[in-house]
C-alpha cells in the first residue's frame, strides 16, 4: 500500500467510478441546502421531474435572507425574501427533506448547525451550494461548496462528477499569543498565500497550532479556505472532534459509535505521504490581524499601517491596490489602529459560535460601546443563542450597547434588506471585505470577534489585547 | 443545455484580478427563486450610477457602445471568487456571454460555467487583450484566435469539453450509471453504516 493523504483516503472511500481524465464519480453522503440557493435547486429538480434519491441524507435551513430582528416572521426587510422562504419550505416538504425552519430550535447558519447536529461526521463527503462549506472540513470530512446545478445532481444521484483537486498541506506551528485566534491565523494564511493562493486545492491544515484549536476554532480556520479559492480544507479528526460529536443528534450511538470511531481513527495522512504543495507557517509571533482593502488577502497585523504598493506588488495589481484604497478611503501609511468606525458586527459562519460570543463578551463586561457606533451581534444558530442566554452573554452584550439578534447570516452580506450605510466603516467578524458586500459603499474591515468588541468600545479599530483579550 | 462550439465576437476587457461573484451579481439583484431575470443585475454595482438604479454609468466598460452584443468576456486572475452563487453564471449567460477568457478561475465558478454552456478559457488575458478584435473561440480545436492572426491554445479537461460541445446534461449522464451507484451504496452501507441515515 502506498502512503496516502487524509484527502486521498476519503476520496478513495467514495470513488464510485473513474470517468476518465481526472474526473471521478464520487459518492456524496450529505447534501445541505439553504433558502438562498437551495430553493431554486429543488424547484428546478422537481420541474425536471426528478426525485431526490436519499432525502434522509439531505437537510435544509433558513439562514441567508431571513430577518434577524427579535420577533421575526416570514416577512423580511429584503423585498422578496418571503418568496425564498416559502419556496424552500414547500420544496423541502415535497421532497421529504428535513428543514430547520424559522422557529425551530435547530435553525441557524448552515455551517453552524451541521456540526451542532452532527450531520457532518469525520470521513463523510458533504456538499452545499455555499462557498463556505469548507468550514465543515474541520471535523475531518471532505466538504465542499458547489453551485445550484451541482446540488441538483447530488440530490438526484447521491453523487457528483468531480475533477480531482490538487493537495496542499499548510502546517501551522507555534503557540498563539493571548488575544490571537483562529480568525487571525486564517487572515494571516490568506495574506501570505493570496486570494487565489490555494486555487483548486484541497488544503489539509496540520501542525501543533491546529491540534490545539478546539472544534469551533478549526471551523473558523477551514471556513476561510473559500477566501483562498481552495477546493476545500480539512483537518485530521482527533479526540477533540470525537468528544465534540459524541452524543449529538445525528452521530451514531452505542455500538455503532464504537464501530465508527475505529474507522475514524484511520483518518490521518500517512507519514511520508506527498502533497502537491507543502507550506509551513510559524504563527507563534502573530498579532491580531485586520484587513485594510477590498480583498481578504489585504490583511495586516493591527500594529502595522496600510502597506505601500511596493510591499504588496507581488500579489496586488497597481489598479487593484489603488481601487481598494480609494474605496476604503485610506492611503499608503494610514494607521489602522485608531481608525474611527461607524459600526461593529459580530456574526457569520466564520465567527458566531458560542466560544466567539464568550470571548467577545469577556471584553465588554463593564464597558460601553462608543457613542455613535452601531453594534450588532447575531448568534450563528438558535442553539448558540439559547446557550449564550443561559450564560447571561446576551445581557453583557445588551448592557454594553450591542443589539442582540435572532440567528442567521444577517449583515455579513447585503441581500437588499438590512445593511450598513454607504461610506460607513465597519469592523466585522465576517469573511468578505468585498466592495459593497455589507451594503452599497460600505467599508468593511475583517477581524476577530474580540477585535470587533474592542473596536466597538474604542469607537475605532482597536487591538483587543489592550482590552484584556 | 444548447451545445456551444464556435464563437466569433468582440470581447469585453474587464481585466481586474479577483472579481468576485458579489460584483458579478450583487445579492440584492437576486430577487426571485429563479435562474432567469438576472441579466439586468449583471455587474450592477459598477454598471449603474446608483445602487438599485438603472441609469448606466458611461465609465463602465459594459456600457461602452463598442462592446455591445459581445459574447466573450476578458477577465483577470481568480475570476468568480467568493460566493458560490450560480446566479453569477446565469446572469452572464442571460446577458449573452458564451465564453470567458481569464488568467485563472475560482473552481466553483468554473464548474458553474461548464454546467451552463459558458466556456471557461484559462489564458493570459493580458496577452489576448492586446490582440486585434474580434476574437474567435474554437472549442473542438481548443483555440482562441485574433483578427490579427495570433492563435492561443487553451487547456480543457475532456469531461468539461464534451459537456459543453454536446450540451450534455450531467444528471442524465450519471443516471446511466444508476446501477453502479446502487451497488456501491449497498456495499458501502455495510462498511460505513453511520453514513446512512434512516428516514425519520
Amino acid at each position: 500500500m502506498g502512503r496516502s493523504t487524509l484527502f486521498q483516503k476519503i476520496w478513495d472511500d467514495h470513488l464510485v467510478a473513474d470517468l476518465g481524465g481526472d474526473t471521478s464519480l464520487l459518492l456524496v453522503d450529505r447534501v445541505l441546502l439553504h433558502e438562498r440557493t437551495g430553493g431554486v435547486a429543488l424547484r428546478s429538480l422537481a420541474a425536471a421531474g426528478r426525485q431526490v434519491l436519499a432525502p434522509q441524507q439531505a437537510f435544509a435551513t433558513m439562514d441567508h435572507v431571513v430577518d434577524t430582528f427579535p420577533g421575526r416572521s416570514d416577512k423580511t426587510m429584503m423585498p422578496t425574501g418571503t418568496a425564498f422562504i416559502a419556496a424552500t419550505r414547500d420544496a423541502t416538504k415535497a421532497a421529504g427533506i428535513t428543514l430547520f425552519d424559522l422557529g425551530d430550535s435547530r435553525q441557524g447558519i448552515v455551517h453552524v448547525v451541521s456540526p451542532e447536529q452532527a450531520i457532518v461526521l469525520p470521513g463523510l463527503t458533504l456538499v452545499c451550494p455555499d462557498s463556505h462549506t469548507s468550514s465543515q472540513g474541520a471535523l475531518g470530512a471532505l466538504a465542499w461548496g458547489i453551485g445550484s446545478t451541482e446540488a441538483e445532481h447530488a440530490l438526484a444521484t447521491s453523487t457528483l462528477r468531480v475533477r480531482r483537486p490538487q493537495t496542499m498541506r499548510v502546517s501551522l506551528t507555534g503557540r498563539l499569543q493571548a488575544g490571537v485566534t483562529a480568525k487571525d491565523v486564517a487572515l494571516a494564511v490568506i495574506g501570505r498565500l493570496g486570494s487565489a493562493g490555494a486555487r483548486g486545492h484541497a488544503i489539509e491544515y496540520a501542525g501543533d497550532t491546529v491540534q490545539r484549536l478546539d472544534v469551533e476554532g478549526r471551523l473558523t480556520l477551514c471556513n476561510m479556505a473559500a477566501e483562498l479559492s481552495a477546493f476545500t480544507a480539512l483537518i485530521a479528526p482527533d479526540d477533540t472532534v470525537f468528544n465534540y460529536l459524541h452524543g449529538r443528534r445525528y452521530a451514531p450511538q452505542g455500538a455503532a459509535w464504537d464501530e465508527a470511531l475505529r474507522s475514524w481513527r484511520q483518518l490521518y495522512t500517512d507519514e511520508g505521504a506527498i502533497f502537491d504543495s507543502d507550506v509551513a507557517i510559524e504563527v507563534g509571533d502573530l498579532g491580531p490581524m485586520v484587513t485594510w482593502g477590498t480583498s481578504p488577502q489585504q490583511a495586516v497585523s493591527i500594529q502595522d499601517n496600510v502597506p505601500d504598493y511596493a510591499s504588496v506588488s507581488h500579489r496586488d495589481t497597481r489598479d487593484g491596490y489603488d481601487r481598494a484604497l480609494a474605496y476604503m478611503g485610506l492611503a499608503a501609511g494610514s494607521k489602522l489602529e485608531g481608525l474611527p468606525i461607524d459600526a461593529a458586527f459580530i456574526g457569520s459562519c466564520t465567527n458566531s459560535r458560542l466560544s466567539d460570543l464568550r470571548r467577545a463578551a469577556s471584553l465588554l463586561r463593564g464597558r460601553r460601546v462608543a457613542a455613535g457606533v452601531k453594534a450588532v451581534v447575531v448568534p450563528g444558530s438558535t442553539r448558540v443563542k439559547k446557550d449564550a442566554e443561559a450564560e447571561g452573554l446576551d445581557r453583557t452584550f445588551r448592557e454594553a450597547g450591542f443589539e442582540w439578534r435572532e440567528s442567521g447570516c444577517s449583515m455579513c452580506f447585503f441581500a437588499g434588506g438590512e445593511h450598513f450605510p454607504s461610506g460607513a466603516r465597519v469592523i466585522t467578524s465576517t469573511n468578505r471585505n468585498f466592495e459593497g458586500r455589507q451594503g452599497p459603499g460600505t467599508r468593511s474591515h475583517l477581524g476577530s470577534p474580540e477585535m470587533v468588541a474592542a473596536s466597538a468600545i474604542a469607537g475605532s479599530i482597536a487591538d483587543p489585547r489592550k482590552y484584556g483579550a | 443545455m444548447e451545445p456551444v462550439n464556435k464563437i466569433h465576437s468582440i470581447a469585453v476587457p474587464l481585466l481586474r484580478d479577483n472579481i468576485d461573484t458579489d460584483a458579478i451579481i450583487p445579492s440584492r439583484e437576486i430577487k426571485a427563486v429563479s435562474k432567469t431575470g438576472l441579466a439586468d443585475g449583471l455587474f450592477a454595482g459598477w454598471r449603474y450610477r446608483k445602487s438599485g438604479g438603472r441609469e448606466p454609468d458611461p465609465n463602465f466598460v459594459l456600457n461602452d457602445p463598442a462592446y455591445q452584443n459581445a459574447r466573450i468576456l476578458l477577465a483577470g486572475a481568480n475570476f468568480g471568487c467568493g460566493s458560490s452563487r450560480e446566479h453569477a453564471v446565469w446572469a452572464l449567460k442571460e446577458y449573452g456571454f458564451r465564453a470567458i477568457i481569464a488568467s485563472s478561475f475560482n473552481p466553483i465558478f468554473r464548474g458553474n460555467c461548464v454546467r451552463n454552456g459558458i466556456i471557461p478559457i484559462e489564458l493570459d488575458s493580458h496577452a489576448v487583450v492586446a490582440a486585434q478584435q474580434p476574437l474567435s473561440v474554437d472549442l473542438p480545436a481548443q483555440t482562441v484566435s485574433a483578427a490579427s492572426g495570433e492563435v492561443w491554445h487553451f487547456e480543457l479537461d475532456d469531461e468539461s469539453k464534451s459537456m459543453l460541445a454536446l450540451g450534455l446534461d450531467a444528471i442524465d449522464l450519471t443516471l446511466l450509471r444508476q446501477r453502479d451507484i446502487e451497488e456501491f451504496r449497498a456495499q458501502d452501507s455495510k462498511k460505513r453504516p453511520w453514513a446512512y441515515l434512516e428516514a425519520s
